[in-house]
């Protein structure tokens, strides 16, 4: 550890945070179908939308309608994305000639990349052509974001408004996300990510002599475009097996910040587009206090770990036992801790260092930040949303203590709310514990494990952990790409990204009709330190009591474990 | 649920023809025209024109006269068809024998100085162009005895291809080993008898 490893960290982590604030007074005035400057180039495309697929945007949907669109969107997604991965042999764009993938790989894939996910049983060069690249997966990393953010906008219309009935329009949503914030955004990246070193064309590869002689051959592939939107929509698919730790993808320190602080940045920006589109401009700050601090404080504890001596190096007797295993020499120990920690805290999932291959703690906090509910900032949007469920949690529990009627932005929070606060947040332990346990028991389930002991038991952990929380990286050893994984794992991505989905949009129906409340002296406020260490510590005591026990038998044995083999040498 | 059926299939194969379509012919042509060299892979060539490799591409160099890569996963080693790191968790005994091995291989050429630990462990990607600057230092008297020249113009030809931080902390120092390789070339060739 150095202080240039703490400022990279620091530096890293807030310019995400800083660029999410004037994103995201962008983002709600889209939300909010205020003007913007881009209104000459895309209102006519948006209008197009609108007039081809028979959407009115001004149609104000009830919860349950916009549920159905989002369903309906989604489902449909998933059908032409499973298709194009079925029929990939004789699509064009395939200059390698890759085959059809089988069943089991083609539901996983498109469950993944429909759920924003993006977890990949496969490796990117070895296994997909250009066309799916691009027509399948890049497609659905925009859409699949905006469907994300879509969720935000209805809940903060659900807040902002008195006894209303509608949440706002979801085609709307998702059309004008994908539209001004999404696709402006991704260009600009994208080209100037080429000019960084990325590489971007449609070549199969390329076949060079080596200076000794002997031939290489190096897959390229359109690279740019999807990295672009894969770190900024938050999904984390890469075109490589390796995802960002490809020189390809990830050619050096610049790339390497840039691309970093987008993952993170849209994610803010939804909280502070929330903020605004809410008129809850003060509370949004405590929930964002509450998101920097916990996610600061993982990506130090990774930083931290990852610095203690490596056994493997300490027994071959190496003066600087640093943990290199997995991790690229222009990146080094803190690029690839804040990564891990900003990866994990939002539901992306791209990785520039081998996750496997992590100390304990610090593949195990990349775990727990995922367990924390994917709120740190989370996906677009499905972030914040899921911050306001703990904040309205928070507010519940600290009404018990002190027998007030907990109100959370002006709206009385009672049993109904609660009730579908406790679903979305139940089933992603039940999900990611239930498929573990029965992966350990269940006949060849434990064959796909490539690291022994306690590790492979975090290898099994981390990939349903991953997939429920949608956030898609995983200790890469394992071999997902067998019936049994493909399967389960996509169920838990379905469970983990639709149930919470519907039970916020429930939330929002009920509070949008409720009455807006002004604050009185009996009202707990939401904005200052108090509430933030209230808010902090829920989410803090609810992750580590649903995980603990699962976590001490995996990354803290380990941990311990590598300590008496540093010992003994 | 008939009526979402409109929306969402134009709706969808739209976005499919924007987004899968459209955008990255847009990207692919601005880089095209505005960074052609990058967008086709960085490809470099020696001395005789002939394009030797990626300067972002480890490459495996085994002649006693060349900058030696990281150790790597990918495939037998630097297979650029298919990149991927070991995976092996730190406890894992099958990583304990090959740092050890790739440690006993680096003492045949530096039987003195610290081994480094990019030296010894495989690069995320198996991929890795670079090395750091203390694992190039190690290398540096046996380049200069097979090409019977002094160890210091090797040095300066190192320095001379080593990366700082970027602003002096972001990232790490690090030496790009097939651009050095051609630097040397250029400079020193090694005579074939």
């Amino acid at each position: 550890m150095n202080w240039q490893g703490w400022a990279e960290i620091a530096l890293t982590l807030g310019l995400a945070l800083a660029l999410g604030w004037p994103l995201g007074i962008f983002m709600s005035r889209v939300w909010n179908k205020e003007s913007t400057w881009l209104d000459p180039v895309l209102k006519p495309i948006e209008r197009g939308f609108y007039a081809l697929a028979g959407i009115d945007p001004n149609k104000s949907q009830g919860w349950l309608g916009y549920g159905a669109s989002l369903i309906a969107f989604n489902l449909f997604g998933f059908v032409l994305l499973y298709a194009m991965l079925r029929l990939q042999g004789i699509l064009p764009f395939n200059p390698q000639g890759f085959a059809g993938v089988s069943p089991d790989l083609a539901f996983n894939t498109a469950v993944s990349f429909v759920t924003n996910t993006n977890w990949q049983s496969y490796g990117g060069e070895t296994t997909m052509s250009h066309f799916t690249q691009m027509v399948g997966l890049t497609t659905q990393n925009f859409v699949s974001a905006a469907t994300g953010a879509a969720i935000a906008a209805a809940l903060a219309r659900a807040f902002a408004g008195n006894r209303e009935s509608g949440i706002g329009n979801f085609w709307a949503d998702l059309v004008r996300t994908t539209l001004y914030v999404l696709l402006p955004l991704s260009i600009v990246l994208a080209v100037a990510l080429i000019g960084m070193g990325v590489v971007q064309n449609f070549a199969a590869s390329v076949s060079v002599t080596t200076l000794d002689g002997a031939s290489q051959t190096i897959s390229v592939a359109p690279t740019a475009s999807q990295l672009a939107i894969k770190q900024l929509g938050i999904n984390g698919g890469g075109i490589f097996n390796v995802n960002s730790a490809h020189p390809f993808e990830n050619p050096s320190p610049l790339t390497n910040l840039i691309t970093a602080i987008a993952i993170n940045t849209l994610g803010w920006a939804a909280f502070f587009a929330f903020g605004r589109s809410a008129f809850a401009r003060k509370e949004i700050r405590a929930l964002v206090t509450a998101g920097i601090l916990i996610l600061g404080a993982g990506a130090g504890v990774i930083y931290v770990a990852e610095a203690q001596p490596a056994p493997a190096l300490v027994a071959a007797g190496i003066e600087n036992p640093i943990n290199m295993e997995g991790k690229e020499t222009r990146f080094g120990l803190a690029s690839t801790a804040a990564w891990a920690a900003q990866t994990t805290g939002a539901s992306n999932g791209s990785v520039n260092g081998m996750h496997d291959s992590l100390m304990p703690l610090g593949g195990g906090m990349s775990m727990l930040l995922m367990m924390l509910g994917e709120i740190l900032p989370g996906g677009i949007g499905s972030g914040i949303a899921i911050m306001v469920v703990m904040a309205v949690l928070s507010v519940f529990v600290a009404g018990l203590m002190v027998g007030r009627t907990p109100e959370y932005l002006g709206k009385k929070i009672e049993a109904r709310e609660i009730q579908f606060a406790m679903v979305a947040l139940l089933v992603v332990p039940l999900s990611t514990l239930g498929f573990s346990a029965l992966t350990v028991v269940w006949p060849d389930g434990l064959a796909s494990l490539f690291n022994p002991g306690a590790h492979g038991l975090s290898e099994l952990l981390y990939a349903f952990t991953s997939a429920t929380a949608n956030n898609g990286s995983a200790f890469g050893g394992i071999s997902a790409n067998v019936p049994w994984w493909n399967t389960t794992l996509g169920l838990a991505m379905l469970l983990g990204r639709f149930i919470p989905i519907v039970a916020v949009l429930a939330i929002a129906g009920s509070m949008v009709a409720k009455p807006k409340l002004a604050p009185s002296t009996g009202t707990l406020p939401t904005t200052g330190a108090l509430f933030i260490g209230l808010l902090v510590g829920v989410i803090i005591i609810l992750g580590a009591l649903q995980y603990f026990p699962a976590l001490a038998l995996g990354p803290i044995v380990e941990h311990f474990q590598v300590l008496e083999a540093v010992a003994a040498n | 649920m008939l009526n979402q059926a409109r929306p969402a299939i134009v709706s969808m194969l739209l976005f499919s023809v924007l987004l899968g379509g459209a955008y990255p012919a847009v990207v692919t042509a601005a880089g095209g025209v505005l960074f052609p060299a990058q967008a086709e892979g960085s490809f470099v060539k020696d001395a005789a024109g002939e394009v030797v490799g990626s300067r972002l591409i480890g490459q495996v160099t085994t002649g006693p006269g060349y900058l030696w890569p990281r150790p790597s996963a990918a495939g037998d080693g630097y297979n650029a068809a298919g990149s991927s790191g070991s995976n092996l968790g730190p406890l894992n005994p099958v990583l304990f024998e090959r740092v050890a091995a790739d440690a006993a291989a680096v003492r045949t050429y530096a039987p003195e100085g610290a081994i480094p630990p990019d030296a010894v462990t495989t690069s995320g990607s198996g991929l890795d162009p670079e090395i750091s600057p203390e694992f190039a230092a190690l290398q540096v008297d046996r380049i200069a005895a097979a090409r019977g020249i002094e160890p210091s113009l090797v040095g300066a030809v190192v320095a001379a291809n080593t990366e700082a931080p970027l602003l002096g902390f972001i990232g790490q120092e690090r030496v790009n080993v097939l651009m050095t390789n051609l630097a040397l070339d250029s400079a020193y060739p090694i005579k074939t008898e």
